[in-house]
Protein backbone atom coordinates (compact mmCIF):
# COMPACT_ATOMS: atom_id res chain seq x y z
CA UNK A 1 0.00 0.00 0.00
CA UNK A 2 1.34 3.51 -1.34
CA UNK A 3 0.65 6.93 -0.70
CA UNK A 4 -0.13 8.88 -4.01
CA UNK A 5 0.15 12.47 -4.12
CA UNK A 6 -1.58 13.87 -6.67
CA UNK A 7 0.32 17.14 -8.31
CA UNK A 8 -1.78 19.37 -9.69
CA UNK A 9 -0.44 23.06 -10.51
CA UNK A 10 -0.88 26.00 -7.76
CA UNK A 11 -1.89 23.12 -4.86
CA UNK A 12 1.54 20.63 -5.02
CA UNK A 13 3.33 22.49 -2.34
CA UNK A 14 0.73 21.55 0.27
CA UNK A 15 0.07 17.88 -0.96
CA UNK A 16 3.79 17.05 -0.76
CA UNK A 17 3.98 18.83 2.59
CA UNK A 18 1.10 16.62 3.37
CA UNK A 19 2.35 13.33 2.56
CA UNK A 20 5.69 14.22 4.30
CA UNK A 21 4.33 14.37 7.32
CA UNK A 22 1.54 11.69 7.33
CA UNK A 23 3.67 8.95 5.43
CA UNK A 24 5.66 6.46 7.96
CA UNK A 25 9.13 6.18 7.20
CA UNK A 26 9.57 3.47 4.74
CA UNK A 27 6.23 3.96 3.21
CA UNK A 28 5.97 3.85 -0.44
CA UNK A 29 5.08 7.59 -1.77
CA UNK A 30 4.40 8.49 -5.53
CA UNK A 31 4.00 11.80 -6.99
CA UNK A 32 1.40 11.79 -9.72
CA UNK A 33 1.12 14.38 -12.38
CA UNK A 34 -1.67 13.82 -15.18
CA UNK A 35 -1.58 15.55 -18.17
CA UNK A 36 -4.60 17.52 -19.14
CA UNK A 37 -4.74 15.93 -22.93
CA UNK A 38 -8.14 17.74 -23.80
CA UNK A 39 -5.69 21.20 -23.79
CA UNK A 40 -3.22 19.96 -26.69
CA UNK A 41 -6.52 18.51 -28.50
CA UNK A 42 -8.44 21.77 -28.33
CA UNK A 43 -5.25 23.28 -30.08
CA UNK A 44 -5.31 19.99 -32.88
CA UNK A 45 -8.78 21.22 -33.17
CA UNK A 46 -8.46 25.23 -33.61
CA UNK A 47 -6.16 24.17 -36.58
CA UNK A 48 -8.47 21.57 -37.92
CA UNK A 49 -11.21 24.33 -38.15
CA UNK A 50 -9.23 26.74 -40.33
CA UNK A 51 -10.46 25.05 -43.38
CA UNK A 52 -7.67 24.93 -46.18
CA UNK A 53 -4.43 25.46 -43.96
CA UNK A 54 -3.51 22.07 -43.43
CA UNK A 55 0.38 22.20 -43.27
CA UNK A 56 0.93 19.44 -40.15
CA UNK A 57 3.96 20.93 -39.45
CA UNK A 58 2.40 24.10 -38.29
CA UNK A 59 -0.19 22.19 -35.67
CA UNK A 60 0.19 23.84 -32.07
CA UNK A 61 -1.09 20.96 -31.16
CA UNK A 62 1.75 19.17 -31.60
CA UNK A 63 3.78 21.92 -29.54
CA UNK A 64 1.25 22.26 -26.87
CA UNK A 65 2.23 18.13 -26.69
CA UNK A 66 5.55 18.65 -26.54
CA UNK A 67 5.64 21.50 -23.68
CA UNK A 68 2.67 19.76 -21.82
CA UNK A 69 5.19 16.96 -20.97
CA UNK A 70 8.11 18.74 -20.68
CA UNK A 71 6.05 20.87 -17.80
CA UNK A 72 4.61 17.86 -15.88
CA UNK A 73 8.12 16.28 -15.69
CA UNK A 74 9.49 19.54 -14.58
CA UNK A 75 6.50 19.86 -11.88
CA UNK A 76 7.37 15.85 -10.66
CA UNK A 77 10.82 17.01 -10.15
CA UNK A 78 10.20 19.95 -8.28
CA UNK A 79 7.97 18.19 -6.22
CA UNK A 80 10.16 15.40 -5.41
CA UNK A 81 12.64 17.90 -4.52
CA UNK A 82 10.84 19.68 -2.28
CA UNK A 83 9.68 15.92 -0.42
CA UNK A 84 13.54 15.35 0.11
CA UNK A 85 12.78 11.30 0.32
CA UNK A 86 12.93 8.13 -1.98
CA UNK A 87 9.50 8.31 -3.87
CA UNK A 88 8.65 7.30 -7.43
CA UNK A 89 7.30 9.57 -9.92
CA UNK A 90 4.17 8.83 -12.21
CA UNK A 91 3.12 10.47 -15.28
CA UNK A 92 -0.36 10.12 -17.07
CA UNK A 93 -1.96 11.64 -19.82
CA UNK A 94 -5.74 11.61 -20.44
CA UNK A 95 -8.89 12.67 -19.00
CA UNK A 96 -7.30 13.83 -15.42
CA UNK A 97 -10.15 12.89 -12.82
CA UNK A 98 -10.40 9.67 -14.46
CA UNK A 99 -6.64 8.94 -14.69
CA UNK A 100 -6.28 9.66 -10.80
CA UNK A 101 -8.77 7.57 -10.05
CA UNK A 102 -7.71 4.82 -11.88
CA UNK A 103 -3.79 5.34 -10.66
CA UNK A 104 -5.44 5.52 -6.38
CA UNK A 105 -7.15 1.63 -7.37
CA UNK A 106 -4.53 0.00 -4.86
CA UNK A 107 -3.18 3.19 -3.05
CA UNK A 108 -3.35 3.41 0.62
CA UNK A 109 -4.41 7.06 0.69
CA UNK A 110 -4.90 9.68 -2.33
CA UNK A 111 -3.65 12.94 -0.89
CA UNK A 112 -4.94 16.30 -3.11
CA UNK A 113 -5.71 19.60 -2.21
CA UNK A 114 -8.89 21.96 -2.21
CA UNK A 115 -9.59 24.37 -4.87
CA UNK A 116 -12.50 26.44 -4.37
CA UNK A 117 -11.97 29.69 -3.19
CA UNK A 118 -8.65 29.96 -0.61
CA UNK A 119 -10.54 33.19 0.71
CA UNK A 120 -12.95 31.40 2.84
CA UNK A 121 -14.36 27.90 4.18
CA UNK A 122 -17.17 25.81 1.42
CA UNK A 123 -19.18 25.55 0.09
CA UNK A 124 -17.62 24.97 -3.51
CA UNK A 125 -14.86 23.86 -2.19
CA UNK A 126 -13.59 21.28 -4.57
CA UNK A 127 -13.43 22.26 -9.18
CA UNK A 128 -15.08 19.63 -10.89
CA UNK A 129 -12.18 17.65 -11.19
CA UNK A 130 -11.28 17.45 -7.73
CA UNK A 131 -14.80 16.71 -6.57
CA UNK A 132 -15.02 13.81 -8.92
CA UNK A 133 -11.89 12.64 -7.45
CA UNK A 134 -13.20 12.34 -3.95
CA UNK A 135 -16.44 11.30 -4.83
CA UNK A 136 -14.77 8.13 -6.75
CA UNK A 137 -11.86 7.39 -5.49
CA UNK A 138 -11.59 4.04 -4.32
CA UNK A 139 -9.00 4.75 -1.19
CA UNK A 140 -9.01 7.39 1.90
CA UNK A 141 -8.72 10.45 0.73
CA UNK A 142 -6.28 13.58 2.72
CA UNK A 143 -8.01 16.68 1.47
CA UNK A 144 -5.60 19.38 2.04
CA UNK A 145 -6.02 22.93 2.30
CA UNK A 146 -3.24 24.77 -0.47
CA UNK A 147 -1.88 27.31 2.15
CA UNK A 148 -3.22 28.32 5.80
CA UNK A 149 -7.17 27.77 5.85
CA UNK A 150 -9.01 31.54 6.56
CA UNK A 151 -9.76 32.27 10.06
CA UNK A 152 -13.64 32.73 10.46
CA UNK A 153 -16.06 32.22 13.34
CA UNK A 154 -16.95 28.41 13.33
CA UNK A 155 -19.90 27.26 13.50
CA UNK A 156 -20.61 28.83 10.00
CA UNK A 157 -24.22 30.50 10.75
CA UNK A 158 -27.20 28.71 10.39
CA UNK A 159 -28.66 28.42 6.79
CA UNK A 160 -31.68 31.21 5.61
CA UNK A 161 -35.29 29.58 5.79
CA UNK A 162 -35.80 27.61 2.33
CA UNK A 163 -32.23 26.73 1.87
CA UNK A 164 -31.29 23.52 0.23
CA UNK A 165 -28.34 21.92 0.91
CA UNK B 1 -46.89 23.36 -75.79
CA UNK B 2 -43.26 24.30 -76.75
CA UNK B 3 -42.98 27.22 -74.22
CA UNK B 4 -43.90 24.78 -71.02
CA UNK B 5 -41.37 22.07 -72.71
CA UNK B 6 -38.51 24.40 -72.75
CA UNK B 7 -39.56 25.86 -69.06
CA UNK B 8 -39.21 21.86 -68.17
CA UNK B 9 -36.40 21.19 -69.76
CA UNK B 10 -34.31 24.48 -68.77
CA UNK B 11 -35.35 23.74 -65.16
CA UNK B 12 -34.23 20.16 -65.26
CA UNK B 13 -30.73 21.70 -66.56
CA UNK B 14 -30.96 23.44 -63.75
CA UNK B 15 -31.26 20.87 -60.96
CA UNK B 16 -28.83 19.16 -62.84
CA UNK B 17 -26.27 21.88 -62.65
CA UNK B 18 -27.17 22.95 -59.26
CA UNK B 19 -26.73 18.66 -58.52
CA UNK B 20 -23.25 18.99 -60.06
CA UNK B 21 -22.14 21.81 -58.24
CA UNK B 22 -23.31 20.55 -54.75
CA UNK B 23 -21.68 17.41 -55.11
CA UNK B 24 -18.28 19.43 -56.22
CA UNK B 25 -18.70 21.52 -52.73
CA UNK B 26 -19.11 18.86 -50.61
CA UNK B 27 -15.88 17.09 -52.57
CA UNK B 28 -14.26 19.84 -52.08
CA UNK B 29 -14.77 19.92 -48.87
CA UNK B 30 -14.65 16.66 -47.98
CA UNK B 31 -11.27 16.49 -49.03
CA UNK B 32 -10.08 19.79 -47.52
CA UNK B 33 -11.06 18.15 -44.01
CA UNK B 34 -9.81 14.89 -44.68
CA UNK B 35 -7.19 15.99 -46.56
CA UNK B 36 -5.89 12.24 -47.72
CA UNK B 37 -1.95 11.57 -47.83
CA UNK B 38 -1.71 14.99 -46.70
CA UNK B 39 -2.27 16.94 -49.72
CA UNK B 40 -3.26 19.79 -50.28
CA UNK B 41 -6.41 21.22 -50.04
CA UNK B 42 -6.25 22.98 -53.72
CA UNK B 43 -5.32 19.50 -54.79
CA UNK B 44 -9.29 18.76 -54.95
CA UNK B 45 -10.58 22.36 -55.39
CA UNK B 46 -8.82 23.67 -58.66
CA UNK B 47 -10.04 20.90 -60.94
CA UNK B 48 -13.31 21.43 -58.90
CA UNK B 49 -13.73 24.91 -60.21
CA UNK B 50 -12.47 23.74 -63.64
CA UNK B 51 -15.36 20.96 -63.82
CA UNK B 52 -17.70 23.54 -62.65
CA UNK B 53 -16.91 25.95 -65.52
CA UNK B 54 -16.68 23.03 -67.89
CA UNK B 55 -20.15 21.39 -67.56
CA UNK B 56 -21.60 24.78 -67.22
CA UNK B 57 -22.60 25.50 -63.94
CA UNK B 58 -20.80 28.90 -63.48
CA UNK B 59 -19.82 30.50 -66.67
CA UNK B 60 -16.07 31.13 -67.81
CA UNK B 61 -17.00 35.13 -67.53
CA UNK B 62 -18.51 34.82 -64.22
CA UNK B 63 -15.49 32.41 -62.77
CA UNK B 64 -13.37 34.94 -63.80
CA UNK B 65 -14.99 37.36 -62.64
CA UNK B 66 -15.25 36.20 -59.52
CA UNK B 67 -11.56 35.24 -59.35
CA UNK B 68 -10.85 39.20 -60.07
CA UNK B 69 -13.25 39.91 -56.57
CA UNK B 70 -11.78 37.06 -54.35
CA UNK B 71 -7.88 38.18 -56.17
CA UNK B 72 -7.12 41.26 -53.94
CA UNK B 73 -8.38 39.65 -50.84
CA UNK B 74 -6.47 36.80 -51.06
CA UNK B 75 -3.38 39.04 -51.66
CA UNK B 76 -3.93 40.62 -48.83
CA UNK B 77 -4.72 38.19 -46.70
CA UNK B 78 -1.10 36.55 -47.95
CA UNK B 79 0.65 39.52 -46.82
CA UNK B 80 -1.22 39.68 -43.18
CA UNK B 81 0.09 35.85 -42.95
CA UNK B 82 3.45 36.67 -43.72
CA UNK B 83 3.50 39.67 -41.45
CA UNK B 84 2.39 37.76 -38.47
CA UNK B 85 5.07 34.77 -39.39
CA UNK B 86 7.85 37.90 -39.42
CA UNK B 87 6.33 38.85 -35.67
CA UNK B 88 6.68 35.65 -34.59
CA UNK B 89 10.37 34.89 -35.98
CA UNK B 90 10.94 38.69 -34.46
CA UNK B 91 10.01 37.17 -30.76
CA UNK B 92 6.37 39.41 -30.30
CA UNK B 93 4.46 36.52 -29.05
CA UNK B 94 7.32 35.48 -26.70
CA UNK B 95 7.56 39.25 -25.30
CA UNK B 96 3.98 39.18 -25.09
CA UNK B 97 3.34 36.10 -22.64
CA UNK B 98 6.52 37.47 -20.61
CA UNK B 99 4.74 40.57 -20.42
CA UNK B 100 1.55 39.17 -19.03
CA UNK B 101 3.53 36.81 -17.20
CA UNK B 102 5.10 39.26 -15.04
CA UNK B 103 2.05 41.67 -15.19
CA UNK B 104 -0.26 39.49 -13.73
CA UNK B 105 2.05 39.31 -10.25
CA UNK B 106 0.86 35.54 -9.34
CA UNK B 107 -2.98 36.28 -10.23
CA UNK B 108 -4.31 33.66 -12.34
CA UNK B 109 -7.57 35.91 -12.88
CA UNK B 110 -4.84 38.93 -14.05
CA UNK B 111 -3.45 36.10 -16.46
CA UNK B 112 -6.46 35.45 -18.12
CA UNK B 113 -7.01 39.18 -18.51
CA UNK B 114 -3.87 39.39 -19.68
CA UNK B 115 -4.44 36.33 -21.80
CA UNK B 116 -7.38 37.90 -22.82
CA UNK B 117 -5.93 41.04 -23.70
CA UNK B 118 -3.25 40.00 -25.62
CA UNK B 119 -4.96 37.25 -27.42
CA UNK B 120 -8.06 40.14 -28.63
CA UNK B 121 -5.09 41.92 -29.71
CA UNK B 122 -3.53 39.86 -31.74
CA UNK B 123 -6.32 38.21 -33.26
CA UNK B 124 -7.76 41.74 -34.43
CA UNK B 125 -4.41 42.70 -35.64
CA UNK B 126 -2.54 39.90 -37.25
CA UNK B 127 -5.79 38.06 -38.07
CA UNK B 128 -6.94 34.43 -36.35
CA UNK B 129 -4.55 32.03 -37.77
CA UNK B 130 -1.66 33.68 -35.99
CA UNK B 131 -3.72 33.34 -32.32
CA UNK B 132 -4.24 29.45 -33.06
CA UNK B 133 -1.03 28.91 -34.60
CA UNK B 134 1.46 31.34 -33.26
CA UNK B 135 0.08 32.50 -29.78
CA UNK B 136 -1.38 28.98 -28.24
CA UNK B 137 2.17 27.38 -27.53
CA UNK B 138 3.22 30.92 -26.07
CA UNK B 139 0.19 30.97 -23.81
CA UNK B 140 0.27 27.55 -22.75
CA UNK B 141 4.09 28.31 -21.81
CA UNK B 142 3.15 31.43 -19.99
CA UNK B 143 0.74 29.76 -17.83
CA UNK B 144 3.50 27.01 -16.67
CA UNK B 145 5.96 29.62 -16.57
CA UNK B 146 3.92 31.36 -13.87
CA UNK B 147 2.79 27.72 -12.22
CA UNK B 148 -0.87 28.53 -12.95
CA UNK B 149 -3.75 25.91 -14.35
CA UNK B 150 -2.98 26.20 -18.00
CA UNK B 151 -6.96 25.27 -18.87
CA UNK B 152 -8.85 28.65 -18.73
CA UNK B 153 -5.85 30.29 -20.27
CA UNK B 154 -5.91 27.49 -23.50
CA UNK B 155 -9.59 27.88 -24.08
CA UNK B 156 -10.01 31.61 -23.75
CA UNK B 157 -7.02 31.70 -26.93
CA UNK B 158 -9.29 29.60 -28.66
CA UNK B 159 -12.32 31.20 -28.16
CA UNK B 160 -10.69 34.27 -28.99
CA UNK B 161 -9.27 33.51 -32.10
CA UNK B 162 -12.75 33.14 -33.14
CA UNK B 163 -15.39 35.77 -31.42
CA UNK B 164 -12.07 38.65 -30.93
CA UNK B 165 -11.67 38.26 -34.97
CA UNK B 166 -14.88 41.17 -35.63
CA UNK B 167 -12.45 44.17 -35.35
CA UNK B 168 -10.53 44.97 -38.37
CA UNK B 169 -11.12 43.72 -41.65
CA UNK B 170 -7.62 41.69 -41.12
CA UNK B 171 -8.77 39.68 -38.66
CA UNK B 172 -10.13 37.03 -40.61
CA UNK B 173 -10.63 35.69 -43.99
CA UNK B 174 -14.11 36.11 -43.59
CA UNK B 175 -14.08 39.64 -42.57
CA UNK B 176 -11.70 40.50 -45.92
CA UNK B 177 -14.23 39.33 -48.20
CA UNK B 178 -16.95 40.69 -46.41
CA UNK B 179 -15.38 44.08 -45.98
CA UNK B 180 -15.11 43.62 -50.12
CA UNK B 181 -18.78 42.70 -50.45
CA UNK B 182 -19.89 45.56 -47.90
CA UNK B 183 -17.91 48.63 -49.85
CA UNK B 184 -17.03 50.54 -46.51
CA UNK B 185 -13.74 51.66 -45.94
CA UNK B 186 -11.70 49.90 -43.38
CA UNK B 187 -12.19 52.52 -40.94
CA UNK B 188 -15.81 52.70 -41.32
CA UNK B 189 -15.95 48.72 -41.10
CA UNK B 190 -13.34 48.85 -37.90
CA UNK B 191 -15.96 51.88 -36.51
CA UNK B 192 -19.00 49.74 -36.95
CA UNK B 193 -17.57 46.63 -35.27
CA UNK B 194 -15.75 48.00 -32.81
CA UNK B 195 -18.84 47.74 -30.15
CA UNK B 196 -19.54 44.34 -31.63
CA UNK B 197 -15.92 42.98 -31.14
CA UNK B 198 -15.82 44.53 -27.42
CA UNK B 199 -19.58 42.96 -26.48
CA UNK B 200 -18.04 39.34 -27.86
CA UNK B 201 -14.93 40.08 -25.98
CA UNK B 202 -16.44 41.47 -22.69
CA UNK B 203 -19.61 38.32 -22.92
CA UNK B 204 -16.63 36.01 -22.99
CA UNK B 205 -14.60 36.96 -20.35
CA UNK B 206 -17.57 37.63 -18.15
CA UNK B 207 -18.48 33.81 -18.89
CA UNK B 208 -14.98 32.43 -18.57
CA UNK B 209 -14.25 33.79 -15.47
CA UNK B 210 -17.79 31.98 -14.07
CA UNK B 211 -17.05 28.85 -15.82
CA UNK B 212 -13.33 28.32 -14.64
CA UNK B 213 -13.79 30.12 -10.91
CA UNK B 214 -12.31 27.38 -9.44
CA UNK B 215 -9.42 26.67 -11.85
CA UNK B 216 -8.90 30.66 -11.39
CA UNK B 217 -8.89 30.53 -7.51
CA UNK B 218 -5.90 28.72 -7.12
CA UNK B 219 -3.10 30.88 -6.27
CA UNK B 220 -0.27 29.97 -8.68
CA UNK B 221 3.28 28.48 -7.24
CA UNK B 222 6.06 29.58 -9.58
CA UNK B 223 7.60 26.49 -11.60
CA UNK B 224 11.16 25.58 -12.30
CA UNK B 225 10.64 26.77 -16.32
CA UNK B 226 10.29 30.38 -14.99
CA UNK B 227 13.46 31.43 -17.27
CA UNK B 228 14.69 34.78 -17.92
CA UNK B 229 12.63 37.19 -20.00
CA UNK B 230 12.95 37.29 -23.88
CA UNK B 231 13.32 40.95 -24.69
CA UNK B 232 10.99 43.51 -26.38
CA UNK B 233 11.18 43.62 -30.14
CA UNK B 234 10.81 47.04 -30.66
CA UNK B 235 11.29 47.54 -34.16
CA UNK B 236 8.78 44.95 -35.05
CA UNK B 237 6.70 46.59 -32.47
CA UNK B 238 7.14 49.86 -34.49
CA UNK B 239 6.55 48.61 -37.88
CA UNK B 240 3.22 46.45 -36.82
CA UNK B 241 1.92 49.58 -35.03
CA UNK B 242 2.89 51.70 -38.12
CA UNK B 243 1.10 49.21 -40.47
CA UNK B 244 -1.84 49.85 -38.12
CA UNK B 245 -1.85 53.50 -39.02
CA UNK B 246 -1.57 53.14 -42.28
CA UNK B 247 -5.01 50.94 -42.70
CA UNK B 248 -6.29 54.45 -41.28
CA UNK B 249 -4.09 56.86 -43.61
CA UNK B 250 -4.96 54.27 -47.16
CA UNK B 251 -8.38 54.11 -45.97
CA UNK B 252 -8.86 57.95 -46.18
CA UNK B 253 -6.57 58.79 -49.21
CA UNK B 254 -8.99 55.73 -50.79
CA UNK B 255 -6.38 53.46 -51.13
CA UNK B 256 -6.53 49.95 -50.78
CA UNK B 257 -5.02 49.02 -47.10
CA UNK B 258 -3.11 45.93 -48.54
CA UNK B 259 -0.31 48.56 -49.02
CA UNK B 260 0.20 48.85 -45.74
CA UNK B 261 0.61 45.46 -44.83
CA UNK B 262 2.90 45.45 -47.90
CA UNK B 263 4.95 47.89 -46.88
CA UNK B 264 5.02 46.71 -43.21
CA UNK B 265 6.17 43.28 -44.44
CA UNK B 266 8.93 44.65 -47.16
CA UNK B 267 10.10 47.08 -44.22
CA UNK B 268 10.35 43.47 -41.65
CA UNK B 269 10.96 40.73 -44.86
CA UNK B 270 13.32 43.13 -46.03
CA UNK B 271 15.50 43.31 -42.51
CA UNK B 272 14.79 39.87 -41.37
CA UNK B 273 16.45 38.72 -45.17
CA UNK B 274 18.98 41.27 -44.79
CA UNK B 275 20.65 39.89 -41.55
CA UNK B 276 19.72 36.68 -42.76
CA UNK B 277 17.46 35.42 -40.15
CA UNK B 278 15.26 34.51 -42.49
CA UNK B 279 15.50 33.41 -46.85
CA UNK B 280 13.17 33.98 -49.40
CA UNK B 281 11.49 30.38 -49.51
CA UNK B 282 10.63 30.71 -45.82
CA UNK B 283 8.57 34.18 -46.15
CA UNK B 284 7.01 32.74 -49.76
CA UNK B 285 5.90 29.58 -47.26
CA UNK B 286 4.43 32.12 -44.87
CA UNK B 287 2.36 33.81 -47.87
CA UNK B 288 0.29 30.28 -47.67
CA UNK B 289 0.07 30.43 -52.04
CA UNK B 290 -1.16 26.95 -51.67
CA UNK B 291 -4.19 28.31 -49.47
CA UNK B 292 -4.72 31.21 -51.30
CA UNK B 293 -5.14 29.21 -54.49
CA UNK B 294 -7.37 26.83 -52.26
CA UNK B 295 -9.70 30.14 -51.27
CA UNK B 296 -10.16 31.16 -55.20
CA UNK B 297 -10.88 27.76 -56.18
CA UNK B 298 -13.25 27.58 -53.44
CA UNK B 299 -14.94 30.79 -54.60
CA UNK B 300 -15.76 29.19 -57.62
CA UNK B 301 -17.05 26.28 -56.73
CA UNK B 302 -19.36 28.03 -53.95
CA UNK B 303 -20.36 30.59 -56.70
CA UNK B 304 -21.74 27.66 -59.34
CA UNK B 305 -24.00 26.61 -55.84
CA UNK B 306 -25.14 29.82 -54.95
CA UNK B 307 -25.86 30.33 -58.70
CA UNK B 308 -28.01 27.73 -59.33
CA UNK B 309 -30.33 27.12 -56.85
CA UNK B 310 -29.27 28.06 -53.27
CA UNK B 311 -29.61 31.79 -53.52
CA UNK B 312 -33.86 30.93 -53.33
CA UNK B 313 -33.10 28.51 -51.23
CA UNK B 314 -31.11 29.97 -48.60
CA UNK B 315 -32.70 33.28 -49.51
CA UNK B 316 -36.16 32.19 -48.47
CA UNK B 317 -34.36 31.69 -44.67
CA UNK B 318 -33.02 35.04 -44.66
CA UNK B 319 -34.83 38.02 -42.93
CA UNK B 320 -34.40 41.11 -45.06
CA UNK B 321 -34.06 44.64 -43.69
CA UNK B 322 -32.07 45.75 -40.89
CA UNK B 323 -33.96 46.23 -38.11
CA UNK B 324 -32.83 43.95 -34.57
CA UNK B 325 -34.88 40.77 -35.48
CA UNK B 326 -33.70 40.54 -38.81
CA UNK B 327 -29.95 40.98 -38.27
CA UNK B 328 -30.41 38.44 -35.53
CA UNK B 329 -31.95 35.95 -37.47
CA UNK B 330 -29.41 36.45 -40.62
CA UNK B 331 -26.77 36.33 -37.66
CA UNK B 332 -28.52 32.89 -36.53
CA UNK B 333 -28.57 31.32 -39.77
CA UNK B 334 -24.88 32.31 -40.76
CA UNK B 335 -24.23 30.62 -37.52
CA UNK B 336 -25.90 27.47 -37.99
CA UNK B 337 -24.64 27.26 -41.25
CA UNK B 338 -20.90 27.74 -40.45
CA UNK B 339 -21.39 25.40 -37.87
CA UNK B 340 -22.75 22.82 -40.81
CA UNK B 341 -20.18 23.26 -43.10
CA UNK B 342 -17.11 25.96 -41.33
CA UNK B 343 -17.00 29.50 -41.86
CA UNK B 344 -15.38 30.19 -45.06
CA UNK B 345 -17.52 28.20 -47.50
CA UNK B 346 -20.36 29.70 -45.27
CA UNK B 347 -19.25 32.95 -45.87
CA UNK B 348 -18.95 32.71 -49.24
CA UNK B 349 -22.44 31.48 -50.15
CA UNK B 350 -24.15 34.07 -48.08
CA UNK B 351 -22.28 37.56 -48.99
CA UNK B 352 -23.91 37.69 -52.37
CA UNK B 353 -27.70 37.14 -50.96
CA UNK B 354 -27.00 39.46 -48.21
CA UNK B 355 -25.41 42.21 -50.39
CA UNK B 356 -27.82 43.83 -52.23
CA UNK B 357 -29.04 44.95 -48.07
CA UNK B 358 -26.15 46.77 -47.48
CA UNK B 359 -23.59 46.34 -45.29
CA UNK B 360 -25.45 45.81 -41.77
CA UNK B 361 -26.77 42.27 -43.00
CA UNK B 362 -23.16 42.00 -44.54
CA UNK B 363 -22.22 42.51 -41.09
CA UNK B 364 -24.66 40.33 -39.54
CA UNK B 365 -23.61 37.63 -41.26
CA UNK B 366 -20.18 37.98 -40.39
CA UNK B 367 -20.85 38.18 -36.72
CA UNK B 368 -22.55 34.45 -37.25
CA UNK B 369 -19.91 32.99 -39.19
CA UNK B 370 -16.92 34.24 -37.16
CA UNK B 371 -18.79 33.94 -33.25
CA UNK B 372 -20.64 30.56 -34.47
CA UNK B 373 -17.70 28.13 -35.25
CA UNK B 374 -17.38 28.35 -30.90
CA UNK B 375 -19.89 26.10 -30.79
CA UNK B 376 -17.35 23.15 -30.80
CA UNK B 377 -13.84 22.97 -31.03
CA UNK B 378 -13.25 22.80 -34.37
CA UNK B 379 -15.20 24.85 -35.75
CA UNK B 380 -17.94 23.25 -37.87
CA UNK B 381 -19.61 19.66 -37.54
CA UNK B 382 -18.08 17.97 -40.72
CA UNK B 383 -14.85 18.97 -39.16
CA UNK B 384 -15.92 17.50 -35.76
CA UNK B 385 -16.89 14.30 -37.41
CA UNK B 386 -14.36 13.66 -39.30
CA UNK B 387 -12.20 13.66 -35.88
CA UNK B 388 -14.23 11.35 -34.66
CA UNK B 389 -13.68 8.77 -36.83
CA UNK B 390 -10.12 9.11 -36.66
CA UNK B 391 -10.51 8.74 -32.69
CA UNK B 392 -13.11 6.55 -32.82
CA UNK B 393 -11.58 4.06 -30.09
CA UNK B 394 -9.43 7.04 -28.56
CA UNK B 395 -10.89 8.28 -25.16
CA UNK B 396 -8.00 10.66 -24.12
CA UNK B 397 -9.40 13.77 -24.13
CA UNK B 398 -12.50 14.95 -22.94
CA UNK B 399 -13.71 17.94 -24.60
CA UNK B 400 -17.77 18.24 -23.11
CA UNK B 401 -16.27 20.79 -21.26
CA UNK B 402 -15.42 22.94 -24.54
CA UNK B 403 -18.77 22.37 -25.64
CA UNK B 404 -20.60 23.31 -22.36
CA UNK B 405 -18.72 26.49 -22.88
CA UNK B 406 -19.39 27.22 -26.09
CA UNK B 407 -23.34 26.53 -25.39
CA UNK B 408 -23.40 29.52 -23.23
CA UNK B 409 -20.92 32.09 -25.40
CA UNK B 410 -22.26 31.19 -28.58
CA UNK B 411 -26.00 32.53 -27.95
CA UNK B 412 -25.10 35.13 -25.57
CA UNK B 413 -21.89 36.73 -27.79
CA UNK B 414 -24.59 36.30 -30.90
CA UNK B 415 -26.76 38.33 -28.83
CA UNK B 416 -24.59 41.09 -27.87
CA UNK B 417 -22.83 41.34 -30.83
CA UNK B 418 -25.85 42.15 -32.60
CA UNK B 419 -27.32 43.75 -30.75
CA UNK B 420 -23.82 46.08 -30.34
CA UNK B 421 -24.07 46.13 -34.31
CA UNK B 422 -27.69 47.64 -34.43
CA UNK B 423 -26.68 50.09 -32.48
CA UNK B 424 -23.87 51.09 -34.35
CA UNK B 425 -25.55 51.28 -37.71
CA UNK B 426 -28.23 53.61 -36.16
CA UNK B 427 -25.41 55.82 -34.43
CA UNK B 428 -22.92 55.83 -36.85
CA UNK B 429 -24.78 54.89 -40.30
CA UNK B 430 -23.08 53.16 -42.92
Amino acid sequence: MSVIVWIVEGTWPACVDAARARAAPGEEIALLYVRDDALAETAHGAFAGLLGRGRPERDPGTSLERLAAASGRDLLRAAADRLGRPCTCVERGGRVEREVVAAARDAGLLVCARDGDPARLGPRSLGPATRFVVDHAPCPVLLVWPGEAPRTPLPPPPPHPGHRP
Amino acid sequence: MPCRGRKTHLSTTTVVTETVSVVLLLGVLAFAVVRPRGLPEATAAVPAAALAVAVGAVSAADAWQQTRTLLPVVVFLALILMLAQLCADEGLFEAAGAAVARWCGGSPRRLLTGVFAVAAAITAVLSLDATVVLLTPVVFATAARVGARARPQVYATAHLANSASLLLPVSNLTNLLAFAASGLSFTRFAALMALPWLAAVAVEYAVFRRFFRADLAVAPVPGPAAGRDPGVPVFTLVVVALTLGGFVVTSFAGLAPAWAALAGVLVLGGRALAQRRTGPRALVTAAAPLFCLFVLALGIVVKAVVDNGLDTGLGRLLPAGTSLPALLGVAAVAALLANVINNLPAVLALLPLVQPGGAGPVLAVLIGVNLGPNLTYVGSLATLLWRRVLHAHDTRAELGSFTRLGLVTVPATLLASTLALWGMLHLVGT
